[in-house]
């Protein structure tokens, strides 16, 4: 792996060097250094829970570090909180944005500055970066009604406002259609370009490949690398990252599709007045045998989607939703289950799972009306006993203790948890959303396969997933959602990325077939 | 320095349950503090709060008398608190269940009825504590009303419904116009348990609860889903449990437990209807139910310290002229060190630093 050259290496203007902070007995970061550049891009590469949020945090000061010092211009500086780093010139945008839904851009930028400005001054100064760095944001629009994009535009606007020298984006493009990603690198390399340092923390290695001058990999809370990443092979990052070679998902070979086991007709669900929530005539059909994924940039109604079709949100028409040949819409989730369906939701904690309740009794959440574990209203603790060990030793759940609250389990295992919990029911149909969100690539691998080998059995499984990758990797159709629509379903091999991408930003035709833009 | 509370991830259960006792030894500290500042010997002033009533039978079964009506109304608060609803108004729903089990009373007096009128009365009762119940939930299910305010008020509604009744309608002709209602027939009473005494049938019915309650919150998915709707209502919604059944659910049966409570007191140890028919029961019942840490059987036990400090308060007014609000202080401090202890055993406390060793 080649570090990066001697020869022309600028100073770092921020350094962190052998940070190290423990919780309780967990180490997030150990003696991890990471220096950052002027004029350049530095990528944070890792897994879920390598550290790099914590890194990210300790260099922003929002929290503070153990052990070990941090260097501004090759000093060492101290940040007890986040407005102190901030006054250094250190801005960062977080993965989830802080921003009032009911305020318009500009009022929203004036929350976050310091002293007072008129609100005509700053509408002026938001209108001139976002010329200067193509961002493309109104400042008197109100931020409930921006897309996810622009909203990532406004917290940009508002760090550079305060004329920052180091500028960390946190995940950036994981909520951006590729479109609006190719725009932020533009902005990245105009801020660049101008001899700003940006911290670009990433898990999607073709992007670090393209945009970064350095990435440093994290695993498992060490460093383990500074490499050039254009040197690198996405294999080679991949490799650093995992320290394993990355399981793909076996394509199990063309088999007979069977009966819809999921039929949505003209689905559709009212809005409650903010963006992306609502559904507007979806039609979508699953058949046994197959994988069907549902594609798309967070917040286009999937989790309503999802709400719809697990029985959590009513629909209005009942018609339109069909489960195993039964009309279904008016049913709840206990009923839809009863059908042979099985949900696994996007939020693990609190949704899919009781954080402060025993892995044991989380089993009874969704297995409580199939006759088993429940009789007569009665909960069998023996038998919902054998089917928790069942769950966690079919699918590999590990875990300290005999039977731990959910909550102190990794997003992994907790994952394979409650996927074992849905398949061991045996169902005819699972709809799971977001699969492998903040999941390890091992437990991810595990959960496709495992997908896999249900729809080869003759399961019927959608799958909702912002991940293009993997839903290109597995599914056999995909289906583009955006803005509360969905596209028809087109089979895996005759679509590309470039289409779907297409579709993902509002045009409505994933195969390709006559466009019109929204 | 600015202070934080983290969270602790592992807590051992033995530190659990001895947050209680650690929260009853503060109020006793706190109530030798009070003791010394009024003048009173705190050594004597316990022994005549905690320990002289426990060496004399009539007082032992006063305990129990007291400790039944906290019982029941704990056990039905702790249905509504494990789902994370907060009724605060079981003392109104106390209420309303004496008053609609007592018409039965009044309407059959002279009658010369049969035995069916008591068992009648205790269904009334029930019944009258459950509707009461079922408004707070209702405004909550409809409209999004806070449980906690609506079930509160409605306290003093029925407190004062009850003042026009025995000061009106329900008036004694006979009782020179002293606010009470005629004494109830015998079929219309609380048998006794023993000859001479005090303990009556009421308290057979309150640990028959116990058991219903340790059986259906431990062992049932009606249990199960009270319990999962407090601890995270999305996984509620996603497992299948409707929300707003679970809200009229846990509301009907504390208002019932409290109704039945209600009339069993009057129908007993009370024998009338009277405008104060409670020293404060269904407020008490809320610290017994969080002392207890929500169980039946903990909420038995609570209900046993607590009604020891309303037979010792009556002792030390007697004995000692101590006004009755010293008891309220008492359990009030009880139950702020308890809230305490809960949070102090499941959340760290730790200062926030100005600088940082780097």
């Amino acid at each position: 792996m080649g570090m990066g050259d001697a020869q022309d290496t600028p100073d770092a203007l921020l350094e962190a060097v052998k940070l190290t902070k423990r919780f309780g007995s967990l180490v997030a970061n150990d003696h991890v250094s990471l220096a950052i550049r002027a004029g350049e891009t530095h990528a944070l590469l890792g897994e879920n829970g390598a550290g790099k949020s914590t890194l990210v945090k300790m260099m922003c000061g929002l929290l503070q570090a153990d052990s070990g010092e941090l260097l501004y211009e090759g000093a060492p500086i101290v940040f007890p909180d986040p407005a102190s780093s901030r006054a250094k010139g250190i801005g960062v945008v977080f993965q989830h944005f802080a921003l009032f839904d009911a305020l318009t851009v500009v009022e929203n930028v004036a929350l976050g500055l310091p002293g007072h400005q008129p609100l005509a001054v700053l509408a002026a100064r938001i209108d001139d970066c976002v010329r200067r760095y193509g961002l493309g944001v109104e400042p008197y629009r109100r931020v409930g009604e921006l897309s996810v994009g622009e909203r990532q535009r406004v917290e940009i606007v508002r760090c550079l406002l305060g004329d920052p020298r180091v500028l960390i984006l946190d995940e950036p493009t994981s909520v951006l259609t590729p479109d609006e990603s190719e725009n932020l690198f533009r902005t990245v390399d105009l801020l660049t370009n101008e001899g700003r340092a940006v911290l670009f923390i990433s898990h999607k290695l073709d992007e670090v490949r393209r945009l970064c001058h350095r990435a440093t990999v994290l695993r498992g809370g060490k460093f383990i690398a500074e490499v050039d990443p254009k040197q690198e092979s996405s294999a080679s990052l991949a490799r650093l990252m995992v320290g394993a070679e990355v399981p793909r998902t076996p394509r199990i070979a063309a088999h007979a599709l069977g009966e819809p086991r999921l039929l949505a007709r003209h689905l559709s669900v009212a809005g409650d007045g903010s963006r992306g929530s609502a559904l507007h005539d979806i039609n979508i059909e699953v058949r046994a045998g197959e994988i069907v994924g549902i594609a798309g940039v967070a917040g286009n109604g999937q989790t309503t989607l999802f709400d719809a079709l697990s029985g959590e949100t009513q629909v209005a028409d009942h018609e339109s939703i069909v489960i195993d040949k039964v009309v279904a819409g008016g049913f709840g989730p206990t009923e839809r289950r009863a059908l042979g369906a099985g949900f696994v939701p996007e939020e693990r904690l609190g949704h899919a799972a009781a954080p402060d309740m025993r892995l044991s009794d989380n089993v009874l959440l969704t297995t409580h009306g199939d006759g088993h574990i429940v009789k007569a209203g009665l909960i069998r603790r023996a038998t919902l006993f054998s089917r928790f060990q069942q769950i966690v030793k079919g699918f590999d759940v590990r875990f300290g203790g005999k039977d731990p609250k959910a909550r102190r389990l990794s997003g992994g295992n907790l994952q394979k948890f409650v996927i074992g919990r849905e398949v061991l029911r045996d169902p005819v149909l699972i709809v799971v959303d977001q699969p492998t969100w903040g999941v390890d690539a091992a437990a991810a691998a595990f959960i496709r396969t495992t997908l896999r080998e249900r729809a080869a059995q003759g399961c019927a499984v959608l799958v909702i997933s912002q991940d293009l990758d993997e839903l290109l990797e597995f599914a056999d159709r995909i289906a583009v959602m955006s803005e509360g629509r969905l596209t028809a379903p087109v089979p895996v091999a005759e679509t590309s990325r470039e289409a779907i991408g297409l579709a993902m930003g509002g045009s409505h035709s994933a195969g390709g077939e006559g466009h019109h833009a929204a | 320095m600015p202070l934080r509370l983290e969270r602790q991830e592992n807590i051992s259960p033995l530190r659990h349950a001895m947050a209680p006792v650690v929260a009853a030894l503060v109020t006793l500290v706190v109530g030798a503090v009070m003791f010394v500042v009024l003048g009173h010997d705190p050594v004597r002033a316990f022994t005549i709060y905690f320990i002289e009533p426990l060496g004399d039978a009539y007082t032992l079964q006063e305990l129990v008398v007291k400790a039944s009506p906290l019982l029941l109304i704990g056990i039905g608060l702790s249905f509504c608190y494990r789902a994370n609803r907060w009724n605060i108004g079981a003392e109104g729903q106390y209420v309303a269940g004496a008053v609609l089990g007592s018409w039965l009373a009044l309407a059959t007096h002279g009658m010369e009825a049969g035995p069916w009128v008591l068992p009648a009365m205790l269904v009334l009762g029930a019944l009258g504590g459950a509707l009461w119940g079922l408004i707070p939930a209702f405004l909550r299910v409809r409209f999004g009303a806070s449980e906690i305010l609506t079930s509160l008020m409605l306290v003093y509604v029925a407190q004062l419904g009850l003042d026009y009744l025995v000061r009106g309608p329900w008036r004694d002709p006979q009782g020179f116009n002293f606010p009470q209602s005629v004494t109830f027939d015998d079929v219309a009473l609380m048998p006794l348990l023993m000859e001479d005494g005090r303990l009556h049938g009421g308290i057979l019915i309150a640990l028959l609860a116990v058991i219903a309650a340790t059986f259906v919150l431990g062992r049932t998915l009606v249990g199960f889903s009270i319990e999962l709707a407090g601890s995270a209502p999305r996984a509620a919604a996603f497992a299948g449990f409707d929300e707003k059944r679970v809200t009229y659910g846990v509301f009907a049966v504390s208002g019932a437990l409290a109704g039945l409570a209600g009339i069993i007191e009057v129908a007993g140890p009370i024998g009338q209807l009277q405008p104060t028919i409670s020293p404060g029961y269904g407020f008490t019942a809320i610290i017994a139910a969080m002392l207890g840490r929500l169980h039946p059987v903990g909420i038995l036990v609570a209900s046993l310290v607590l009604a020891l400090t309303y037979i010792g308060g009556e002792a030390a007014q007697i004995s000692m002229r101590m006004p009755f609000d010293v008891t309220r202080v008492f359990q009030g401090t009880l139950l702020i060190a308890i809230l305490a202890a809960d949070i102090l055993v499941r959340y760290r406390i730790r200062r926030v630093e100005g600088t940082t060793h780097a």
